[in-house]
C-alpha cells in the first residue's frame, strides 16, 4: 500500500510544488495521476521510490517511510518507468539492459538468466535478445525499457506518461499489459494527461492542479465533471462530452466515457424511441 | 497549381533494408489543410522530410520520383534554400528554438537568409502578433510552457514567409487543451495566409474538424487519401489508426442498424443522435 | 558543494546599471581587473584590486551568489597557498598568491552573472569575431540547463534501478558511472541531431552575409566603465613602476619549520 500522508514540497530555493496532499493506493488498484504540466504529478510519484523525499509529511510503501530506506531498497517494491526510455538504455545487448538491475539487486546469475528470458518472451523482445538497444525503433524501446524493470516483479509499477509519441496500436497493447499486471495483483499508477487513453481503461483519477489534489475518484466520476476538467486543463473526452450533451435534452445517461458502452446504452435508447413513433398496429 | 506534386517518390534511407517510403504519388492544392497520419513507421516523417529537403541533404539514401513544392523542384536544392517555400515544425519545441528570447528567436530564420534589418524587425513583430506570443516576446524559450513554446516556434517559421507549413506531431509533447489551441492557431493562420497545411498527427480527435483532407499511410504506401468523413472507414481501422471516438461510436451504432453520417466531431454526433432521440 | 560553486557564474535577468552595460565595455572593466591583479604580487594591491569589486558586486545586486563563488573558489585559493607555502614562498606572499587568485574568479563571476549568453554572443558578432564561434557559444550555454536536468534523469532512472552510486572502492565507483554517462551522451547526440535539423529548416548557413537585428549601443555608462577602466589601468602601471610598496614579511616558512 501506498500512503501519502500531509505530503507538501519544493525544491530548494524554488517554488512549492505540492501542497500538503494526502493519497492512499491500496495493493492491486490501478490510479491515474492527471493534472495540467506542472501541476505536481511526476514529482509525486518520484516520492514513491525515494527520489524525492517529501519537505513536509510522509511517504509510506507498505507501511515504512520513504525517509528510512535508499532508493535502491525502495526500488525493489517499486518500479519506476520514466517517459524517455532513452534516459536509461546503455547496454550492449538487450539482455544485458534487462540483466542490470538484478545484478544490482543481487540475485544469482542462475535467476537472472532465467528471469531475463521470460520476460524477453513476456514483451516480445526475444529476437533482439542479442542486438543493440540503440538500433531498435523508437517503439522496441520503450518495450525494453518496460521490460527492463518489470524484470525484477516490483509489487508497485508506475509509469510516466506512457502514451506520448505511441500510435493507437500500441497505446492498445499498452493498456492490455497493463490489465495483466493489475490481474496480477500489482498496484499500477501512471502519470498521464491522454484522457481518451483513461477513458478507455477506467482508472481511478486522482486529479491535481497547482500541487493539491482537487479530485480522486472513479474515471466514469471526474471525467464527467466538466468543471474539474477544465480546472486541470483537461478535456473531457469525447463519449463523456457527447453523453453530456444529450444528458441535457434527452436525460441521458452522465456516467458513460468509452465507445462501447456509449454504444450499448445508445442502441437502447434510440431503439425505444424509434418503437414509441411508431404507429400502433389494430388502432381502429 | 498544386502546392505540393509527389510522382512515384520513394526512398530508402541509407543502410537500410527496405525503402521507408514507396510510389508515393499526390497532389495538394494551395490553401489546403491536410492531415497525414498512419501507424508508426509508416513513412509520414521520411515523406516530410523530402517536402523541406531535409532528404536528401541532411539524410543519405536513394531517392527516386518527382517533387515540386510551391511551384519548384525540389532536385538540387539545399534545405536552406527551400525555407522560404516550405518551412518545417519539429515534435518537440526545445529543440527548435534558439535564443534566450522570443523576439530573438522569431528573428533566427530571417537574420540566417540575410534579410535587410529593417525589413526583418517588421516580419518579426508581424510574425510575433499572428500567432499571439508578442506579449511574451522578451521571455527565454524555457521560461514558457510548451504550447507557447510552440507557438514561438511557429512565429519563427512564418516569419520566413514560406507558402507551405509541414508540421511533425506538435502536439506530441502538450496537454489536451494547449494542443487544441495550437491547432486551432494553425488553421487560422493558415486560412488568414492562406498557406498549405500539411499536419502529420495521431490525435484525430482534436484535428479531423479542420481537415480538408486525411491521407493515411502504412508500410510507406498511400493507402488512404480524401475527406475525413470517406477516410475514417473500416479500412482505416484496420491499418490501425486511432480514430475520434464518436466516429468510432457510429461505426457501432451501424452495425445495430441504426444509420448515422460519419461524425466526425462531438457537435456533429450529438445533434444527429439527439434527432434520433426526438423521433 | 561543488555545485554551489556554479552558480556564481549563472546569469540572471535583473535591472541594474551593471547588467545594462555594454557587454564589451563590461569585459573591458573585469580584463581591467583580470590585468592588475595578474600585475602584482603584494598583498596589499591584490586586497585593493578584490575591495574595488565590491562596488560593482552591490551595484549589480548579486552578493549572495558573488559569496557563493567566493566561498567555491575558496577552496581553491587555499591549495595554491598551501602548495606556494610548501614550496618556501613565504607566508604572506603565498597568501597573496590565493587572493589573486580570488581576485580573478571574482571578477569573471561578477561578468558572468550580469551578461546574458545572448548579448555574449551578440558583443562576439559585433567584434567580427566568425560567426560559428558566437553561435557555437550560445548555444552551448543555453544548453547548459537542458543537459543538467537531462543529467538528473539518467542519474534518477538508473538509480530506480538499483544503481547505487555511494557505495563500493574506488573502481566500483568509476564503473558506476558508465550507465549515466552513456545514456547521457547518446541523448546529447540525438538533440544535436534534432537541433541541426532545425538549423537547417531555419536556413542556417542560406548565406555568407548575415543579417543582424540585434543591437549593441554604447551609452554614457559604458563610456564611464571604459574612461574609469583605463585610468584605473593607467594608476596600476606607474605604481607598478614607480611606486615602492610596504612589503611584510612574517619570518615563518615551513621548509624551515619542518
Amino acid at each position: 500500500m501506498i500512503t501519502v500522508q500531509n505530503v507538501s514540497f519544493n525544491y530548494p530555493d524554488g517554488p512549492q510544488v505540492l501542497h500538503e496532499v494526502n493519497l492512499a493506493i491500496n495493493d492491486g488498484e490501478f490510479v491515474a495521476v492527471m493534472g495540467e504540466n506542472g501541476a505536481g504529478k511526476t514529482t509525486l510519484v518520484k516520492m514513491f521510490n525515494g527520489l524525492l523525499k517529501p519537505t513536509k509529511g510522509t511517504v509510506k510503501i507498505d507501511g515504512v517511510a520513504t525517509q528510512k530506506k535508499s532508493v535502491a531498497q525502495m526500488s525493489r517494491d517499486v518500479g519506476l518507468i520514466f517517459q524517455n526510455p532513452d534516459n536509461q538504455l546503455f547496454a550492449e545487448t538487450v539482455a544485458q539492459e534487462l540483466g542490470f538491475s538484478l545484478k544490482n539487486f543481487g540475485f544469482s546469475d542462475e535467476i537472472i538468466q532465467k528471469r531475463v528470458s521470460s520476460y524477453l518472451h513476456l514483451l516480445d523482445l526475444e529476437s533482439y535478445a542479442a542486438t543493440s538497444p540503440f538500433v531498435l525503433s523508437g517503439g522496441e524501446r520503450k518495450r525494453v525499457a518496460l521490460a527492463a524493470i518489470l524484470v525484477w516483479d516490483p509489487k508497485h509499477v508506475i509509469m510516466d506518461e506512457p502514451t506520448i509519441g505511441q500510435d493507437y496500436m500500441q497505446k492498445e497493447r499498452l493498456r492490455n499489459f497493463i490489465t495483466q499486471l493489475v490481474s496480477q495483483g500489482k498496484s499500477v499508477v501512471i502519470v498521464t494527461h491522454d484522457v481518451e487513453f483513461v477513458a478507455e481503461c477506467q482508472p481511478r483519477i486522482v486529479l491535481l492542479s497547482h500541487g493539491t489534489i482537487i479530485g480522486d475518484g472513479p474515471a466514469t466520476r471526474i471525467l464527467t465533471d466538466q468543471t474539474l476538467v477544465e480546472k486541470a486543463s483537461l478535456k473531457m473526452p469525447q463519449i463523456a462530452d457527447l453523453m453530456n450533451r444529450l444528458a441535457t435534452d434527452h436525460d441521458a445517461s452522465r456516467e458513460i466515457i468509452e465507445v462501447y458502452a456509449a454504444r450499448d446504452y445508445l442502441t437502447k435508447r434510440i431503439r425505444k424511441a424509434t418503437e414509441l413513433a411508431q404507429p400502433r398496429r389494430g388502432i381502429g | 497549381m498544386a502546392a505540393i506534386s509527389a510522382r512515384n517518390l520513394s526512398f530508402k534511407y541509407a543502410g537500410a533494408e527496405k525503402p521507408s517510403m514507396e510510389g508515393v504519388t499526390l497532389e495538394v492544392e494551395k490553401g489546403s489543410f491536410v492531415i497525414l497520419t498512419g501507424p508508426s513507421g509508416c513513412g509520414k516523417t521520411t515523406l516530410c522530410r523530402c517536402l523541406n529537403g531535409l532528404i536528401p541533404n541532411f539524410y543519405s539514401g536513394e531517392l527516386t520520383g518527382e517533387l515540386e513544392v510551391d511551384g519548384v523542384k525540389v532536385e538540387g536544392k539545399s534545405t536552406a534554400e527551400l525555407a522560404t517555400h516550405v518551412g518545417f515544425v519539429f515534435q518537440n519545441p526545445e529543440n527548435q528554438l534558439f535564443s534566450l528570447s522570443v523576439e530573438r528567436d522569431v528573428g533566427f530564420g530571417l537574420e540566417n537568409l540575410g534579410v535587410p534589418r529593417e525589413e526583418a524587425l517588421e516580419r518579426v513583430q508581424w510574425a510575433m502578433r499572428a500567432t499571439g506570443v508578442y506579449e511574451l516576446r522578451e521571455k527565454a524559450p524555457h521560461e514558457l510552457s510548451g504550447g507557447q513554446q510552440q507557438r514561438a516556434a511557429i512565429a519563427g517559421i512564418i516569419a520566413m514567409r514560406p507558402n507551405i507549413l509541414v508540421l511533425d506531431e506538435p502536439t506530441s509533447f502538450l496537454d489536451p487543451k494547449s494542443a487544441e489551441e495550437i491547432v486551432s492557431v494553425i488553421a487560422k493562420l493558415g486560412h488568414d495566409l492562406g498557406l498549405t497545411i500539411l499536419l502529420v498527427e495521431h490525435r484525430l480527435d482534436i484535428v479531423s474538424r479542420y481537415a480538408d483532407r486525411v491521407i493515411v499511410m502504412d508500410e510507406g504506401k498511400i493507402k488512404l487519401d480524401g475527406p475525413p468523413r470517406e477516410v475514417y472507414n473500416d479500412q482505416a481501422r484496420l491499418i490501425g489508426i486511432g480514430l475520434p471516438r464518436v466516429t468510432m461510436l457510429a461505426h457501432l451504432l451501424r452495425k445495430d442498424g441504426i444509420n448515422l453520417s460519419n461524425p466526425i466531431t462531438v457537435e456533429e454526433a450529438s445533434s444527429e443522435i439527439s434527432k434520433l432521440l426526438n423521433k | 558543494m561543488s555545485l554551489r560553486f556554479v552558480q556564481g557564474f549563472k546569469f540572471t535577468k535583473l535591472d541594474t546599471p551593471i547588467h545594462k552595460l555594454d557587454p564589451r565595455s563590461k569585459f573591458l572593466l573585469i580584463i581591467g581587473f583580470f590585468a592588475t591583479a595578474l600585475m602584482f604580487t603584494n598583498i596589499f594591491v591584490l586586497l585593493v584590486v578584490i575591495a574595488c569589486q565590491i562596488p560593482v558586486v552591490l551595484m549589480a545586486r548579486t552578493v549572495k551568489r558573488w559569496l557563493q563563488s567566493m566561498r567555491g573558489g575558496l577552496l581553491y585559493a587555499g591549495f595554491i597557498f598551501f602548495a606556494n607555502l610548501i614550496f618556501g614562498t613565504p607566508l604572506i606572499q603565498s597568501l597573496a598568491f590565493g587572493i589573486r587568485f580570488l581576485g580573478v574568479v571574482s571578477a569573471f563571476s561578477i561578468f558572468f552573472m550580469t551578461t546574458s549568453a545572448d548579448d555574449l554572443g551578440l558583443a562576439l558578432e559585433k567584434i567580427h569575431a566568425p560567426y560559428a564561434i558566437a553561435f557555437t557559444f550560445t548555444t552551448a550555454v543555453r544548453l547548459v540547463p537542458t543537459m543538467a536536468t537531462d543529467a538528473q534523469t539518467v542519474v534518477d532512472a538508473q538509480r530506480s534501478r538499483g544503481l547505487e552510486l555511494d557505495k563500493g572502492n574506488l573502481m566500483k565507483r568509476v564503473r558506476n558511472y558508465v550507465p549515466i554517462l552513456i545514456p547521457l551522451i547518446i541523448s546529447a547526440i540525438r538533440r544535436s541531431v534534432e537541433l541541426a535539423e532545425a538549423l537547417e529548416a531555419r536556413g542556417f548557413g542560406a548565406t555568407e552575409k548575415r543579417t543582424s537585428i540585434a543591437t549593441l549601443t554604447m551609452h554614457l555608462a559604458d563610456y564611464v566603465v571604459i574612461l574609469v577602466t583605463i585610468i584605473g589601468l593607467a594608476i596600476a602601471t606607474y605604481v607598478y613602476l614607480k611606486v615602492p610598496l610596504p612589503n611584510p614579511v612574517v619570518p615563518i616558512q615551513l621548509p624551515h619549520i619542518l
